[in-house]
């Protein structure tokens, strides 16, 4: 083991990392509630909640009645925008851990012939970047009419979920010991008991790990939901896209922090089944 | 009863059939678009007229030539520097001290940031408004926001590769942190004790140690950064453009024959993305055999 370290110099260069890596995300804390932020201030004069109300997120000062707060439900894009990013990734979710769970069953607790290609198959699309499917896809969903609506886009979401749910989920498999379903079935509980009462608990917690994973990859997939959406199908990041490109700073700060609200909340969560060896921890190369 | 023939290639059949249909169906799709196969316009016959446009054509000729340098720059700019960073920050964190779980957990928490999300965050720090040109400012650097440096939608990709460095050293630095802590320090000890000093201690002992990890997400960084949209569309510039941003624009295009160019554009990236991973493939095979 290592003494601790008491140096001034090693505490100042950590500190100065960690400040830098954190940057981005303070100047969104400040943005969001700067108002009248002018060039040369550092830090602003005014502060104001200006965009949340802009953005209808929060009713105008001196209306904020219940009533007012819940018309904000039907009335704001952003909060329809966030509805739909969560219809979407819940659905992508549970659709991916569902097929996947048997996908890596197979891959992790048993040999076959032709294993490897089938692990390349489903790795692939980690590697091959979105735009290259994308286009070719884009024709077929507008020929059969999945294009535009949000069965397309959460189909299209599970191209670059699968391989990070299946990695997870067969790491799980690889150290599973199948031996207690045996015993659960000569104590005759059938298939769906033995799923339920014996194998669901044991591999509960790679499930989490694999679900939030795939969660937030479909809550940052910005090209595909553009292409496939069609302009129909809004969610967070093509809001955001969109007044990117030259929107008032303060709007921008918001939708971003409430963009990147569950995707902090995940790694709250996860920090600690986090490895780099992980299979999982690829995914965060591709959010 | 189902066979056990039938077992594993049903549980795999659900998963297979998502990826099979959706990404190597449209890749193969737009293959063949590529090569001019566009039956909705009626032409059924197969050329290599798209590629030939965009590799050789005087008008597109210059465009896709500094396109391509310009994705090749920023991608080994962003692996690389990103790789050293992380490796600097690691041998840092690794060691106990006090905070070390806070200075992890501020370290990791542009891992779950999407992309797009730093992106803006990059305007926000580097225009010529932004918060660094504000430091700059009232430490009597400049006095008007243009003599702050042009950081972003510049001609090379300054911007683009400073949104990859926010992303990719927490990336690199997991990877790295997870195989430092797996292997201990041991082998430094007894390095150490043999007379190795610090140099050589991280040039014969740490260095082989994570340079299989580095390596193999070097790969998946570079794929990634070769093939993003949002980043270089939000900090980049319309010439030299980066090769995803130009296959879409070509693909928008309202004439149909540039979408054969821009199916044309995402092969070409495809193939780019594929020749490496390959290449460190077999290399790694040939690295294990020896």
């Amino acid at each position: 083991m290592t003494v601790r370290n008491r140096r001034p110099f090693f505490y100042l260069a950590v500190a100065v990392i960690c400040i830098l890596l954190v940057l981005p995300v303070i100047t969104f804390m400040i943005n969001a509630f700067a108002f009248r932020w002018f060039y040369p201030q550092f830090i602003p004069a005014e502060w104001s909640l200006q965009a949340w109300e802009r953005l209808q997120l929060i009713p105008p000062e001196g209306e904020r009645t219940l009533t007012n707060w819940l018309a904000l439900l039907g009335s704001s894009d952003v909060i329809d925008a966030l509805v739909v990013s969560l219809v979407i990734g819940v659905g992508v979710t549970l659709f991916s851990v569902v097929i996947g769970l048997p996908a890596a069953r197979a891959l992790g607790m048993h040999k076959f012939r032709g294993k490897r290609i089938v692990e390349f198959m489903i790795l692939a699309p980690t590697i091959v970047p979105s735009i290259a499917f994308v286009l070719g896809l884009n024709i077929n969903f507008i020929r059969w009419e999945l294009s535009g609506s949000l069965f397309g886009v959460a189909l299209v979401h599970l191209v670059p979920v699968m391989p990070y749910v299946v990695l997870t989920l067969s790491g799980v498999f690889a150290n599973y010991n199948p031996d207690f379903e045996d015993q659960a079935r000569t104590l005759g509980a059938g298939p769906l008991r033995t799923f339920w009462y014996v194998t669901l608990p044991a591999i509960f917690p790679g499930i989490v790990v694999a679900a939030l994973f795939a969660f937030l990859v479909s809550w940052s997939q910005y090209l595909l939901t553009f292409l496939i959406g069609a302009g129909r199908v809004i969610t967070l990041p093509i809001l955001l896209f969109a007044s990117a490109s030259g929107g008032n700073n303060a709007v921008i700060a918001v939708m971003s922090l409430i963009f990147i609200a569950p995707a902090i909340l995940t790694l709250l969560v996860t920090s600690r089944y986090l490895s780099g060896e992980s299979g999982a921890v690829g995914g965060f190369g591709r959010i | 009863m189902i066979g056990e023939r039938w077992r594993i290639p049903l549980m795999l059949a659900p998963t297979l059939i998502i990826i099979v249909v959706l990404f190597f169906g449209s890749l193969g799709y737009g293959f063949l678009q590529s090569l001019g196969w566009q039956p909705n316009i009626g032409n059924t016959t197969f050329s290599l007229d798209a590629y030939a446009t965009v590799l050789f054509s005087p008008e597109y000729r210059e465009q896709f030539w500094s396109g391509l340098w310009l994705t090749i720059w920023v991608s080994l700019a962003s692996t690389f520097i990103s790789a050293a960073l992380a490796l600097m920050s690691a041998l840092l964190l690794r060691q106990t001290f006090i905070g070390k779980k806070i200075a992890t957990f501020l370290f990791q928490l542009n891992l779950p940031v999407p992309h797009l999300v730093i992106a803006i965050g990059m305007i926000f720090l580097f225009s010529q408004s932004g918060l660094a040109a504000r430091a700059a400012a009232q430490l009597g650097m400049i006095s008007t926001p243009n003599e702050f440096p042009v950081m972003l939608r510049d001609a090379g990709g300054v911007g683009i590769i400073l949104a990859y460095l926010w992303k990719e050293v927490p990336f690199f630095g997991i990877v790295l942190l997870a195989i430092l802590q797996s292997v201990g320090e041991d082998y430094e000890d007894l390095a150490r004790s043999l007379g190795a000093n610090r140099w050589q201690r991280f040039r014969h002992v740490i260095l082989p140690l994570v340079m299989p990890g580095l390596l193999s997400s070097s790969i998946i960084v570079f794929a990634f950064t070769f093939g993003t949209y949002e980043v270089p569309k939000l900090l980049g510039v319309r010439f030299p453009e980066m090769l995803p941003v130009m296959a879409l624009e070509f693909f928008l295009n309202p004439d149909l024959n540039a979408r054969a160019e821009g199916m044309a554009l995402s092969m070409i990236i495809a193939a780019i993305t594929l020749l490496i991973v390959v290449a460190y493939m077999w290399a790694g095979n040939r690295a294990v055999q020896r």
